[in-house]
């Protein structure tokens, strides 16, 4: 008997198969350019340029006003609240700038961290309340996707079954609500590369943190070729002193997918983490090579690493 | 090996759990105070007053301004954030009032409903974003326990899995942050009477809501000598045809929670749902005389069934103060007694006591 309640209309489903899919068509992938305003501030600061609303919106006018081949390259956006409402020197707005190039726009929509108590100083995030309506706004004003991201920790005792629980169940009802407006939800369960653990360990958690992400997707009616994933790929701690080839970073990270990424998630679109920009592509490649079954696009979803303000890789925090 | 990341200190510890037993010590229950404004509205609409901030301030100034000896009875009073800030007409803030009288302040900490989709119209509870931020601004304020309501319904395929899971673990969280903020939480997982299912389907469905919570509590490191429950009783839906007990009512009630909470939860404060004000008694003392093992208090946390006399004796008029003090009173004390096992129903309640206060797909 099929579901008696059904959370989405076949045209629903449609609509939001259709934009996942064009994000992810032909190689594309993903901008991530959606860091929030003190984020933003880091970045600048490295090139000693002032944190300015001005500043922000030059530097994401130059990005965007690019040559229109981009659209071979980039599927999707991912915009902070502010720059989904800015414009460029001309007066027109970005977003509508992106979508005549084809580009899909996508809004950040996880609002921070919130401690867990009784862990390891591990986090959940916030950004629930009122999320519908927010959703259902961001819809009229331009957006098709969303993001939410969830961080998780190696460490000594992390991350708890608590941590992943209540990451992957806000994880969960983000996504449905997100598509109860029409919006794609990206579903980031980020496992920080924090650490000197080896690939292995990031490999065996990593498969922990899918599996419990997707379980609780089920659980809470997320339509799944209406979602993408995007994942940290599988590699050792930053203070892991074994180096890894890229060929085995792929196996690592397409072992974890292939063990519990359903294959009606049309595409995985990998964080870049703090890698360089080279070993983000390199890896990318070398995913795409790995001879195991592998039904999803795998692509990518870049900030750090699309960026030309960055030369070295992310120290350890 | 003990927990290596404990949640709490031993000082925490027990100063959460002494404000949990004040509340319910020697028989003693809660008041809710705590309904919305638009809930206010309806009680308000009830008695032809018109619902401003002035009247609700007046009214509550007529319960908190009772005679001291209202302590034997009431531990605790939920408020509504709007309340915690009001004063009596000489300007003393209520919370001072009621604290002077021993009575612990608590705050309603939910921020409504937000629906599951892919459900039959079940709702999950919002107000996680920002919480430890507004409950320690409560603790400064004065406040030292937490009240979060969810809401689950008994219908064709409710409640659902997603809904036990998703409300129990929504009230988990909220109780973990309330710890970590000095409130003690009030867990209120309400199985609505609204329906025609019978005693037993009700109780079936409690003991399974009721597990939930406790093993979400667990999963989320909660201290559960620092807590309270607020659970409905067992009853039948309020369309079922055949009627029970207050004999049934309890064994029906002690049975779930014996098999479902543990006995370090320091008291069990059953809501009043759309009860009458003298079932909502009648049905307490049954249950502090039921004949199985009952290791917490079982005691109250009414709204509608302590104040629906008082609303109706006061209609509004200053004049009526005394009037409606009395009624409140009297329902106060009725309670404490039952809270004992204790309760003689006298027969001569007035007409508002044995009204049923049911309001379908109740929110507050």
């Amino acid at each position: 008997m099929a579901h008696q309640f059904p959370a989405l209309t076949s045209e629903k489903k449609k609509e939001l198969a259709e934009i996942a899919q064009r994000i992810v068509a032909n190689g594309k992938g993903i901008l991530a350019a959606d860091e929030s305003v003190g984020t933003m501030g880091n970045r600048l600061q490295r090139i000693k340029v002032e944190n300015t609303e001005e500043n922000r919106r030059q530097f994401r006018e130059i990005l965007f006003t690019v040559d229109n081949s981009i659209n071979q390259s980039i599927g999707g956006v991912i915009l902070f609240h502010e720059t989904l409402y800015q414009k460029d020197s001309q007066g027109k707005l970005f977003r509508n700038i992106l979508k005549e190039k084809g580009i899909v726009v996508g809004i950040k929509l996880d609002q921070g961290g919130a401690p867990l108590a009784g862990t390891n100083k591990e986090t959940t995030i916030q950004g629930l309340d009122g999320l519908s309506e927010r959703c259902a706004q961001y819809k009229k004003d331009g957006a098709d996707f969303g993001k939410w991201r969830a961080v998780l920790r190696i460490d000594n005792q992390c991350p708890s079954q608590l941590a992943i629980q209540e990451n992957a169940n806000a994880l969960a009802r983000y996504a449905s609500i997100c598509q109860q407006n029409g919006l794609v939800p990206i579903v980031e369960p980020e496992v920080i590369p924090d650490g000197d653990h080896d690939l292995e360990h990031c490999q065996y958690v990593t498969e922990k943190v899918l599996a419990a992400v997707y379980k609780a997707l089920n659980d809470h009616h997320v339509y799944l070729e209406g979602t993408l994933l995007k994942p940290n790929m599988v590699t050792a701690g930053h203070a892991c002193t074994k180096k890894y080839t890229p060929e085995q970073v792929a196996m690592a990270t397409v072992t974890a997918l292939h063990r519990t990424v359903p294959a009606a998630v049309p595409g995985i679109c990998f964080l870049s983490g703090g890698m360089s920009e080279e070993d983000a592509t390199l890896n990318l490649n070398a995913i795409n090579l790995c001879p195991l079954p592998k039904p999803w696009k795998l692509s990518f979803s870049y900030g750090r690493a699309l960026l030309p303000t960055r030369r070295q890789p992310r120290r350890p925090s």
